[in-house]
């Protein structure tokens, strides 16, 4: 008899194992996946910003040097690895675009060119998914970081080795001062 | 209400609607029930099987099936909305916002359409996530920025999110099936109630019972529309705070809001039947903008001010 329930609880242990186990990988496959869409928008956006930047040379011969760090932060931020760094790199990008956004302003002739007009609402839409796709994935990384963290996940997430993500984080202040750009910095 | 945060309203929504659900699914099982005791006999000696409870839930969840897999299709051609071409320029903001939402609620893009209509409104509808569309007047993409229509859209993609729009349908398909019902008996009662029996066989129970099956069957259409209306109008408030949980911008909503509510025109291209779908109503009338009982009763949607009010309360939350 006794035999009979150990046996009924362990069955009902590696059930629980296996559930918590599937629930992890679950949520790890959809930080990974969020992970994934920042990358495609923060690609686009590394594809886009060399046009715009071509488009809008000719009208603002005297803001060179906004434009040349511009393509410098760009390609900083295509270079960069792993979370915090890039960031820290797509950050610094993000400041360099809205300063050039800011100055377009002094231009009216800039500001009625069609194909200006265009990549400028590409560009937004894009700032936009992103800072979107990073405010998804920080939602689900802390989800993630959560059921491995308390009573009893933490059990289960040392036992199969999960680690917890790491948060896409705006560190530069710079980029803070500038909420009508990314909208996720209002918070 | 206000004190409530996004979490625990969804869990009342959530709550709520099975409540709801369950209350439309007795309702249907009493009407047929109905038709069993006084037409059959069932449980005096007549029919073994309640023959007719069987058929209302048979009827009650075949519309609910049709109604899933064709009910978007049915709603978008009522209201004439056509499908939004992929390189229209025109559309340019309204592809780029709907994919913004999509990404911030980690959702496919559903298929956007426009209706050629002067008044600002919008409605989501699909049976899921993945089969989701989503719908804007033409007055909507004219009159309201970039931001605005941002509110907006995550207002529907939070419908979309919170499977409202499958709930929706399921409910439009549901009050059908008790109006069909309902129809069916009150036409049949023309003939004379237990016209089979002597009223001495039934006892003081039985005629409680037909007292009461008799008063549903009449009232059936408006009990079930009143259901329907809590059920959108709780969905709508819950929208509202998910869909600025989405776009963490409440204000945007806010403004967005203002402008729909100061167009008084009805949106005349959306049925009555869609009205629970829509972020405004589209009818126009005056029932959604007073408060107090009756409207709190009787609209589809909560007051604008009301819901403005709590929008406000939760960007103060956020600055």
């Amino acid at each position: 008899m006794a035999l009979i329930l150990l046996l009924i609880i362990l069955v009902l242990l590696v059930v629980w194992v296996i559930a918590q186990f599937n629930s992890l990988v679950r949520l790890r496959n959809q930080t990974l996946n969020g992970w994934k869409q920042i990358d495609v928008q923060l690609k686009r956006r590394h594809d886009l910003i060399p046009n715009l930047v071509n488009t809008v040379k000719g009208f603002m011969e005297f803001e060179q040097e906004t434009l040349q760090k511009v393509i410098a932060a760009r390609n900083a931020a295509v270079s960069a690895t792993g979370v915090a760094d890039s960031a820290a790199k797509e950050g610094e990008l993000s400041g360099a675009l809205s300063r050039l956004f800011a100055l377009t302003e002094n231009y009216p002739t800039l500001k009625s060119n069609e194909n200006v007009r265009q990549l400028q609402e590409e560009l937004t839409a894009t700032e936009n998914k992103i800072s979107f796709a990073r405010q998804f994935y920080n939602d689900i990384a802390t989800k993630f970081n959560t059921a491995q963290q308390v009573f009893p996940g933490t059990i289960i997430a040392s036992v199969f080795n999960f680690r917890p993500s790491e948060l896409f984080e705006v560190k530069d202040a710079a980029e803070r001062e500038v909420p009508s750009v990314d909208l996720s910095l209002k918070k | 209400m206000i004190s409530r945060n996004i979490y625990e309203q969804e869990g009342a929504n959530k709550r709520n609607t099975l409540f709801i659900m369950g209350l439309f699914v007795l309702f249907v099982g009493f009407l047929g029930c109905g038709f069993d005791v006084f037409y059959f006999g069932f449980g005096r000696g007549g029919l073994d099987i309640p023959i007719a409870t069987v058929i209302a839930l048979m009827i009650g969840s075949w519309s609910a099936v049709s109604g899933l897999e064709s009910g978007a299709s049915r709603v978008l051609a009522s209201c004439d909305a056509q499908p939004v071409d992929e390189h229209d320029p025109k559309y340019q903001t309204y592809r780029d916002v709907a994919e913004e939402m999509a990404i911030a609620a980690g959702l496919p893009v559903p298929k956007l359409y426009v209706i050629p209509d002067p008044d600002p409104n919008a409605f989501a509808t699909g049976k899921d996530p993945q089969h989701a569309s989503i719908a804007v007047t033409e007055g909507l993409l004219e009159k309201l920025n970039r931001e605005e229509l941002q509110g907006v859209i995550g207002h529907e993609m939070s419908h979309v999110r919170n499977y409202d729009i499958r709930m929706m349908t399921l409910v439009a398909a549901l009050i059908g099936a008790v109006l069909l019902l309902s129809e069916a008996g009150l036409r049949s009662g023309r003939f004379g109630f237990g016209g089979r029996r002597r009223s001495s066989s039934r006892g003081g129970a039985g005629v409680i019972f037909l007292v009461l099956w008799i008063l549903a069957l009449i009232l059936a259409p408006i009990i079930a529309r009143l259901l329907a209306m809590t059920v959108s109008r709780q969905r709508e408030y819950l929208a509202d705070a998910s869909g600025a949980e989405l776009t963490r911008n409440p204000k945007a909503l806010v403004s967005a809001l203002v402008k729909i509510d100061q167009s008084v025109d009805p949106t005349r291209s959306i049925k009555k039947g869609t009205a629970c779908l829509c972020i405004a109503d589209p009818l126009g009338s005056n029932v959604n903008n007073k408060e107090g009982f009756f409207a709190e009763l009787f609209g589809t949607h909560p007051p604008i001010s009301k819901r403005i009010l709590l929008l406000q309360a939760m960007s103060y939350e956020h600055a």
